[in-house]
């Protein structure tokens, strides 16, 4: 039982260093890739490329002031930050990385590459989890006592709520053909091909699943075109007006590891987590696992860029038409999909 | 192992509902009432309902409580004055209330314990998801379906009652 409760920290252990170190990299990525996109050359002058720069980053952000406002709620000011943060990263835990053949380790089997294994609500869990990431930015601009930081969390919240409900919908066409809430089943559920030609990936027969869900995920993570919690020329920071150094750096963080959940969560439901199309790999043994888990990496990291790429492409949506866009599109978009999932299902044909 | 974690469950339940009606900011009042929601999905997950343990956090953390949570920011509450101003009677009837209350509700979950150990229908190894689905789409079809009537009944007040009135 020890060994168990060993592993499950070990995984857990390296689940948060990849997490935590995916922030710098994307940091890097979103800023060089922004500079190509608007034709400049961005950060480049601490160390190849610019590599380091992120480095130097996070030696500012640490050593910077630690400044706390007089007016705040101390208590509740202070605990938002961590809110964001432990929420965003214990969303991590039910997201299956790799393929498992029944692998050990030590004589110990290592029961799949994901930390939480036998987790039956999987997505389920994630959900709850994520709907908790609320409570930070609300508090944050709650108990800063500063106008823009209070318009901000209102606005996050009401957009939070409104899209986790799209987000929710759009999977369940996912978890119907899966017949498991368990994300480890829905990744093997899309092996093989369908209508004997498409890959049996659930983006070709649920496209419009997808595309809400990935909408849905832009809006979670308070990404552009979606980011009117901290709209800079209405709000000046939205709720983090007030945070400075490590405060604000958890907000930053936290926001980014969000991001990268949000990435894994669209390879797994739609984009066959670790499977390729059309070949059937049988990823036996520990090189089938390493290719397995570098498969899941390369798409997760493709969807990571796809962030970047939207931020610096669209402009920013007015709150209305975000809230309408939610409710009036989003919504019944996914309740199609569904619909048409079950009239398929039906039909036998998927 | 599962009786510690419980009793640390438990004890955190019970201390969180104490400050969450006991704290003079109506604010830490709800966050404690999340905190006891965590503790309680803690106990429903060791008890071997993982989807009720889901289900708990995802209705009321993620959705009541952020309402409360809102109603309160948004009327600017001020510290509890009203809270221990009530009249002497007031109170002295309230406690005895309380307490016989208390005691019935001990009584009765005495009464009703399971003497070996407590394990509910369907739970273990297998998870509640595929029996509490087959449960509501079969036994208690009715039901569910009056519930859906409900919930639309709800949705058509609430918008009635939050719609602008246009001249």
């Amino acid at each position: 039982m020890w060994a168990e409760v060993a592993l499950i920290l070990v995984k857990l252990a390296i689940g948060l260093a990849v997490l935590l170190t995916t922030v710098p990299i994307m940091v890097w990525v979103e800023r060089r890739a922004s500079a190509l996109m608007q034709d400049r050359l961005g950060p480049n002058r601490v160390g190849p490329y610019g590599l380091l720069q992120p480095v130097v980053d996070a030696v500012k952000l640490i050593t910077k002031e630690n400044l706390i406002p007089g007016n705040v709620n101390r208590f509740l000011y202070l605990l938002a930050p961590v809110v964001a943060l432990a929420v965003a990263l214990s969303t991590f835990i039910a997201v299956p990385v790799g393929h498992d053949s029944g692998l050990t380790l030590f004589g110990y089997p290592i029961q799949g590459f994901i930390v939480a294994p036998h987790l039956n609500i999987g997505i389920l869990y994630i959900f709850a989890i994520a709907s908790l990431g609320v409570y930070a930015t609300v508090l944050a601009g709650w108990s800063s006592n500063n106008k823009y930081s209070l318009y901000g969390g209102i606005r996050a919240s009401a957009q939070t709520i409104s899209y986790e409900l799209a987000m929710t919908i759009s999977v369940v066409g996912v978890l119907m053909t899966a017949g498991s809430l368990d994300l480890g089943t829905v990744v093997t559920s899309q092996t093989g091909t369908w209508l004997s030609v498409l890959p049996r990936w659930n983006v070709v027969p649920q496209l419009l699943g997808a595309i809400t869900f990935m909408v849905a995920a832009f809006a979670e993570t308070n990404r552009l075109p979606f980011d009117l919690p901290e709209a800079e020329a209405e709000l000046v920071a939205g709720y983090m007006t007030e945070y400075s150094s490590m405060k604000y750096a958890a907000f930053f963080m936290g926001e980014y590891v969000h991001m990268t959940v949000s990435a894994a969560l669209i390879t797994v439901l739609f984009f066959g987590g670790w499977t390729l199309p059309w070949v059937d790999v049988g990823f036996t043994g520990w090189g089938g696992a390493i290719a397995s888990i570098a498969i899941f990496s390369a798409k997760v990291a493709f969807f990571l860029f796809f962030f970047v790429w939207v931020r610096w492409t669209l402009p920013r949506f007015r709150f209305d038409q975000l809230m309408a866009l939610g409710w009036k599109v989003m919504v019944p978009l996914s309740v199609l999909n569904f619909l048409w999932v079950g009239a398929a299902m039906a039909a036998g044909i998927l | 192992m599962v009786t510690p974690l419980f009793l640390a469950a438990a004890v955190v339940a019970v201390m969180f509902s104490i400050f969450a009606i006991s704290l003079r900011n109506p604010v830490y009042n709800v966050l404690s009432l999340v905190v006891v929601f965590f503790a309680m999905a803690a106990i429903f997950a060791l008890l071997g309902m993982d989807f009720l343990a889901a289900i708990q956090i995802i209705v009321y953390s993620g959705a009541i409580l952020v309402l409360f949570l809102f109603v309160i920011m948004l009327l600017n509450i001020r510290r509890g004055d009203r809270l221990g101003s009530g009249r002497r009677l007031q109170a002295l009837l309230g406690a005895l209330t309380a307490i016989g209350l208390g005691t019935l509700l001990v009584w009765a979950a005495s009464r009703l314990a399971p003497t070996g150990g407590a394990s509910l229908p369907g739970a273990v190894e297998t998870g509640t998801v595929v029996p509490i689905g087959r449960a509501l789409l079969t036994t208690h079809l009715f039901a569910f379906e009056l519930i859906t009537l409900l919930l639309v009944a709800a949705i058509v007040g609430a918008v009635y009652l939050a719609r602008r009135e246009s001249q």
